[in-house]
């Protein structure tokens, strides 16, 4: 099942002014059901344009954008349902929270949905779980949490309206090491259990290589590589021509394969690095 | 988008009108609507009107600007003419149907307040057009020092007012950013009624405070540790220089003014 279909979509910002610039630019693209996808690219690149398409914040200028099959700009369709179905995060998602306390400010979105109250209160507590917002801060003001704490509860917000698509820019953007794990996981391993689309948008090749089960690489308003994680560095070339970084470990076994030692183009975790370097090792011991 | 809207309608330049000293320019701006309010006829007013122009086509600044700037205030326009056409009363008369009529005294002043207020918008707008906002605060605080002497704080007035020209554009594109998430989570900010659409834009109000008066404290906290303490002292990057051109240019203002002085006089 498709899950968002994208049709020659482009994009213009300030029509009519001197100041009219092209974000997004011919770009198609299919995403599957239940996918985990990464979008990369660089500052101006067109991401955060695009990513603003799928819940209808932005009309396109030209093209279609198709969510669960259904055209969102079309007649019959109501733009605010679609916005229950696309969560969207933005980036410093915390500069959203408004309410006295972190259960109010959660079951902002499913209010909104018109859910009875019992229903908000048990998608607020499962949603606070997911993200690992604890029990105890939901009777706490969100502006006593610390950063990473309030970007959770603020990922929460949207988990609890139960999109079918999650669409997410930069959620681990400015938080500690600490704090970027523990979002990025929590993320994933909401994907695990839910079973729904995710996109995620980052600066970082790491992070997304490190979740995604497919990668979009954006470059100049259009989609440069749009291809399987395992795949991805077979571009390797491609990806640092246009400025973008391979992870460290990606260079090492280029560098490795150029003094003859070949462990394969598919290297961007440690650990699959030195699955295969011991596995070569263990096979010159043999020979 | 919020993003639209341009706040101080500044364009860069190098044109002589833009090299003129800023507090001279304001100067200027404030003889030029006392020469347009001194004007009794038509001659007077046409001499003002046709010396602004003049200043336009020295600025480089393109006709379409003007428009622009007139459009805000079309409605007032066209108020303060249909007001003085029809209300004032004369002997000679010029239309008359139904239950109207229409003098010829009225239709000229109509037709002479209408190009005043044209002129005037058109002749402060050159103003803000030719002048950053940056060099406008600093003219003003010079302008106002005198007014240190009576304990004004002129200086943190002017510095004041650079912050919150400073920190306009960034506000807005906050509230834009704002808005779009709480729209993503589902607010309803077409809503109807007037409690409703309060209650629409306290998600929006809240969070945009907060962040406000956290750059507030951040910017404070940055001065302070730059060790910022007040005007005394304080020099500047751009220091305003008067030039013999201001004096040229506000001797040429002067004799524009005298011109429609004397004019006031002899046809009255």
């Amino acid at each position: 099942m498709t899950a968002i279909e994208i049709r020659k979509l482009s994009y213009k910002y300030g029509i009519g002014t001197p100041f009219e610039i092209s974000a997004v630019d011919d770009v198609n693209l299919t995403v599957q059901k239940g996918e985990f996808i990464g979008i990369i690219g660089h500052t101006g690149s067109g991401k955060s344009t695009l990513i603003q398409h799928l819940n209808g914040l932005l009309k396109p200028t030209e093209g279609e954008v198709i969510i669960n099959e259904k055209n969102i700009w079309s007649k019959d369709v109501n733009i605010r349902e679609i916005r229950f179905e696309v969560g969207l995060v933005f980036q410093y998602s915390e500069h959203q929270l408004f309410e006295e306390t972190v259960h109010k400010d959660i079951a902002f979105g499913p209010k909104n949905i018109g859910l009875s109250d019992e229903e908000v209160d048990t998608r607020v507590r499962r949603a606070a779980e997911a993200m690992g917002v604890h029990e105890s801060w939901l009777e706490r003001s969100p502006f006593d949490l610390s950063g990473g704490q309030k970007r959770r509860v603020a990922l929460a917000g949207v988990i609890a309206m139960q999109p079918q698509i999650l669409v997410l820019d930069e959620p681990a953007a400015g938080l500690d090491p600490y704090g970027r794990d523990k979002v990025l996981s929590k993320i994933k391993e909401y994907h695990e259990n839910s079973g729904i689309t995710i996109l995620l948008v980052s600066h970082s090749m790491e992070d997304i290589v490190k979740y995604a089960d497919k990668v979009i690489v954006m470059n100049k308003g259009g989609v440069f590589l749009y291809e399987e994680t395992d795949k991805v560095f077979s571009h390797a070339a491609g990806i640092t021509q246009i400025g973008l970084d391979v992870p460290q470990i990606t260079r090492m076994a280029a560098l490795l394969k150029q003094k003859g030692i070949d462990i394969g183009e598919d290297i961007y975790t440690i650990e699959r690095a030195k699955e295969r370097i011991l596995e070569l090792i263990k096979r010159g011991e043999s020979e | 988008m919020l993003k639209d809207i341009t706040i101080g309608q500044f364009f860069p330049g190098e044109s002589v009108i833009h090299r003129l000293d800023a507090r001279f320019k304001i100067i200027f701006s404030v003889l030029a609507a006392a020469m347009l309010f001194t004007a009794q006829n038509f001659m007077g007013l046409g001499v003002a009107a046709v010396f602004i122009v003049m200043c336009y086509a020295l600025s480089g600044i393109k006709f379409r600007m003007i428009l622009k700037s007139l459009k805000p205030i079309i409605p007032l326009i066209i108020f303060t003419g249909i007001l003085n056409l029809f209300f004032i009363k004369g002997e000679e008369i010029l239309l008359e149907f139904w239950f109207v009529t229409v003098y010829v005294e009225g239709a000229k002043t109509s037709a002479f307040m209408m190009t005043r207020i044209i002129t005037l918008i058109i002749g402060m707008s050159l103003l803000t057009y030719t002048t950053s906002p940056i060099m406008l605060t600093d003219a003003i605080e010079s302008l106002l020092s005198p007014l240190k002497k009576v304990r004004f704080p002129v200086h943190e007035l002017a510095m004041m007012m650079m912050i919150a020209l400073r920190f306009i554009p960034l506000l807005i594109e906050e509230t834009d950013k704002i808005i779009m998430a709480q729209k993503a989570r589902g607010a309803n900010l077409d809503a109807k009624g007037l409690v409703k659409k309060a209650k629409a834009l306290i998600p929006i109000l809240i969070p945009l405070f907060i962040s406000a008066f956290k750059r507030a404290n951040e910017l404070a906290l940055a001065m302070e540790c730059r060790c910022y303490r007040g005007g005394e002292g304080r020099t500047r990057l751009k220091k305003l220089q008067s030039s013999v051109l201001d004096y040229l240019a506000l001797g040429l203002v002067l004799c524009v003014f005298g011109i429609v002085i004397v004019n006031n006089f002899v046809f009255g």
